[in-house]
């Protein structure tokens, strides 16, 4: 038997667990990159091997940046798992600005201990997540924590865009008069990750929803002649609807008045949340935006939407309106009316 | 004064147990307080037990009830 | 959702407070208690109060499980967890009751605690065979509803001879809650609390039956009727409690007849009383000592009495100073009434019971319904 001089044991993602020295910036870290991340994530800005990624400046506009931390748990659920999330995530938050998406940057904190085979999942997710969207990670980092001190895994992502310049989309935007837009079913994300809680455990064939929404923002600007009849774009994630409305409202010093017969919810989501004592204006979305503009331009924005595949469920949900307090306000099915309130501490189930 | 929903018995199992069904999402829940449930009935569940059984004739006679016209009972 | 959505439906409601708004007399008063707190929730949430004529008026009852549990139980259930190393069990809405010194069992777990939250009690029970090493004790609350699944647990671990799990039972009763309230000062003496009549509990009727309440609306001369919790429940309890007051009538009625029989859960009931007993007296938060309102474990469960296990001792702790509670839960007064509602005592940071769980009547109004508090409603 003749063994070459240069031979180098591949990782072993069947069987193999991360550790310690996989974060110490050694061979091990380095045959890591080598045999998961760049071929999983190849770009030609990862292939430049540098520290960070040298990129080109887009000629015009502004850049947005956004960055959120990922500690879901379970990390594998229906419809996704912790790396597709992170991607979506980020996307999204970047384009709830008006901006293109360019570049996504993730840094992974391992637990010392984790099978590789959940690590290879999770990355193979994340490049086809990040290749779906058009988007790609184009710098990462990898830190090992001893036993214990990590949750399996948790993946923090930065995304830069670019706007135009001019585009004034933000949470202070809202203006009394106002017409609510959202853009499909609520509860999704949360209820199938709840599903798999232990303790918790029913069958359902609920699936997150996430998804990257860039492109369905993109279809709504163009829709627009003035892009800037568009206030606020937000993405209801933790919190659910109520929290991401109660926020835009503090920001814009409005109040709010939404309809709850034309909330939609799918049935599986809303007998889930029954049977938990939840409320799903409570539950967070992954995969859906709030879009909030000016009432001439509500109908087109309407129809756009609905003709995107992100959008196909869309609805106007109601209206802003001048409140100094900032109730943001709900008319339930009966003609009643209720305030919708922040989430107060964590959503538990209930008994009573 | 406690959540319970009516969720119908999709699934019979040993030792008092069964599987319910709420508009497709299902769940495995005791039926030890309710030993008589049977398939198709539906049943109140309270934090994973079914504590009773709907009456379908019943829930039938309260919703006519709601959907009478005034007249019947002390109108002014 | 079979038996759910027809009993929301919105044109239906409409008509059942039509004939309400028809049928209340101009010069009378109505005031009803509904005395569960998932009537306290329905009625926010579905903005039921908004669709009742102004004469009548609906009162909160203390019927909320995690409202009327004192500090003294909650701080029993932390040193558990925080100074014994038990694994300590508990239902959601129990996480955030407020405690003593600032504590309350998620800020308990926060600290290092091993405090879970289950589903069911079963889970528990589970939870204590799959760590055989370690103490086990669900924290029981509830009121008749919750209390036969406590008892099967202890059933089963006594037959599995789970020697490594307890519970701390804080099971409450809603007859002598009920009594309670028309025993005291403002309703029968001061006569400041007016109460025409009863919306009785849904769920908790499910397993004690209609036959415990005739009693009140013999004694009391108050009708009593058994509602459930959807809204067009809630609407038709309503009208069937005016229509009793308007001939005079104070009987028991079952609205919710659909589940609620005469009898109750015959099986449920007889479980209870093999596993429990009555205490002599039990503190509910608000209400101070109440006798005969509670339960504890029989000496034949012994072995899975957390109180005896760990030689418990009950420790009164009074509430905040300012914290009005107790009158709300009597019905005498409402939140707004409270000088630390809405400032200091928010959902957040509950200073008492009422704001705790969703539905204690600060809770409730707080989250669905304060903007009436204000001046300004726009429309």
């Amino acid at each position: 038997m003749s063994i070459r001089n240069d031979y180098v044991r591949p990782i072993d993602f069947k069987l193999g667990r991360i550790n310690m020295t996989h974060g110490a910036g050694g061979r091990t870290a380095a045959q890591l990159i080598d045999e998961l991340f760049a071929p999983a994530f190849d770009n030609e800005y990862l292939r430049q091997g540098h520290d960070g990624a040298l990129l080109p400046l887009p000629a015009s506009g502004r850049l947005v940046m956004s960055t959120d931390g990922h500690v879901v748990s379970p990390l594998f659920f229906p419809g996704g798992d912790i790396g597709s999330l992170s991607v979506h995530g980020t996307i999204n938050d970047v384009a709830m600005s008006g901006a293109r998406p360019l570049y996504l940057a993730a840094s992974f904190i391992i637990e010392e201990g984790f099978a590789l085979a959940d690590l290879k999942r999770i990355v193979e997710s994340m490049a086809a997540a990040a290749r779906e969207a058009g988007v790609p990670i184009v710098t990462g980092d990898t830190k090992v924590v001893q036993k214990g001190k990590g949750d399996g895994v948790f993946i923090s992502t930065t995304g830069i865009g670019v706007a135009p310049v001019g585009l004034c989309i933000d949470g202070r935007q809202a203006r009394s008069g106002d017409a609510i837009l959202l853009s499909g079913s609520l509860g999704e994300h949360g209820v199938a990750v709840m599903s798999l809680r232990e303790s918790l455990e029913f069958e359902t064939t609920i699936e997150s929803d996430s998804v990257a929404l860039h492109t369905l923002v993109q279809a709504m600007l163009q829709a627009l002649p003035d892009a800037n009849a568009l206030h606020v774009l937000r993405d209801p994630t933790r919190g659910g609807l109520a929290t991401t409305l109660n926020e835009i409202a503090k920001q814009s010093q409005v109040g709010m008045l939404i309809r709850e017969a034309d909330i939609p919810v799918l049935p599986q989501v809303a007998a889930a949340c029954e049977l938990l004592g939840l409320d799903p204006l409570y539950v967070a979305n992954e995969g859906k935006l709030i879009a909030i503009c000016a009432p001439e331009v509500a109908d087109r924005l309407l129809a756009t939407m609905r003709s995107h595949p992100l959008g196909r469920d869309a609805q106007h949900i109601g209206t802003v309106q001048d409140d100094a307090n900032g109730f943001v306000q709900m008319a339930t099915r009966f003609g009643g009316r209720r305030v919708v309130d922040w989430l107060s501490g964590d959503q538990l189930p209930r008994i009573c | 004064m406690c959540l319970a929903i009516p969720a119908r018995v999709v699934q019979l199992l040993p030792s008092y147990r069964a599987v319910v069904d709420i508009a497709g999402v299902r769940k495995e829940i005791s039926i030890d307080l309710v030993s008589d449930a049977q398939l198709d009935d539906y049943v109140i569940v309270h934090v994973g037990y079914a504590i009773g059984k709907i009456d379908p004739g019943e829930a039938q006679r309260s919703l006519a009830l709601f959907s009478e016209l005034a007249g019947s009972e002390g109108v002014v | 959702m079979k038996y759910i959505d027809e009993f929301r439906d919105g044109e239906r409601a409409r008509h059942i407070a039509a004939k309400i708004a028809a049928e209340v007399r101009a010069d009378v008063s109505y005031s009803f208690m509904e005395f569960c707190g998932g009537h306290t929730h329905a009625i926010s949430r579905y903005g039921i109060a908004d669709m009742l004529p102004a004469n009548v008026r609906m009162i909160h009852g203390p019927g909320c499980p995690v409202c009327v549990l004192p500090i003294g139980r909650i701080d029993l259930a932390i040193r558990l967890a925080l100074e014994r190393g038990v694994m300590l069990c508990t239902y959601g809405d129990t996480m955030r009751v407020p405690a003593s010194d600032g504590l309350s069992l998620i800020n308990a777990k926060a600290r290092g605690a091993d405090v879970r939250m289950v589903y069911s009690a079963s889970d528990a029970l589970k939870l204590a065979e799959q760590h055989p090493g370690r103490e086990v004790v669900f924290l029981a609350i509830g009121f008749e509803t919750t209390t036969p699944p406590t008892a099967l647990v202890l059933r089963d671990a006594m037959a599995r001879a789970a020697t490594n799990f307890s519970v701390l039972c804080c099971h409450v009763l809603t007859p002598a809650a009920i009594t309670h309230i028309l025993e005291s000062a403002e309703v029968r003496h001061l006569g400041t609390l007016p109460i025409d009549g009863f919306i009785g509990p849904a769920h908790v009727s499910i397993v004690i039956g209609s036959q415990p309440y005739e009693h009140f609306a013999e004694k009391y001369r108050k009708p009593v009727v058994i509602t459930g919790f959807e809204p067009l429940d809630v609407l038709q309890g309503i009208l069937m409690l005016v229509r009793q007051v308007n001939s005079g009538r104070a009987v028991v009625e079952n609205e919710f007849s659909r589940v609620v029989t005469s009898q109750g859960n015959v099986t449920a009931q007889a479980l209870v009383s093999k596993v429990f007993e009555l205490r002599e007296s039990f503190e509910w938060r608000g209400l101070g000592e109440i006798p005969y309102s509670a339960l504890k474990i029989r000496p034949a469960f012994a072995a899975w009495d957390a109180e005896r296990k760990f030689n418990l001792r009950y420790v009164s702790v009074p509430d905040h100073q300012q914290c009005e509670c107790g009158a709300i839960l009597r019905g005498v007064k409402r939140p707004a009434d409270c000088k630390l509602f809405g400032t200091v005592c928010t959902p957040e940071r509950p200073m008492g019971s009422c704001m705790v769980s969703n539905e204690g009547s600060c809770a409730a109004h707080y989250s669905y319904g304060r903007f009436r508090d204000t001046a300004v409603v726009v429309s």
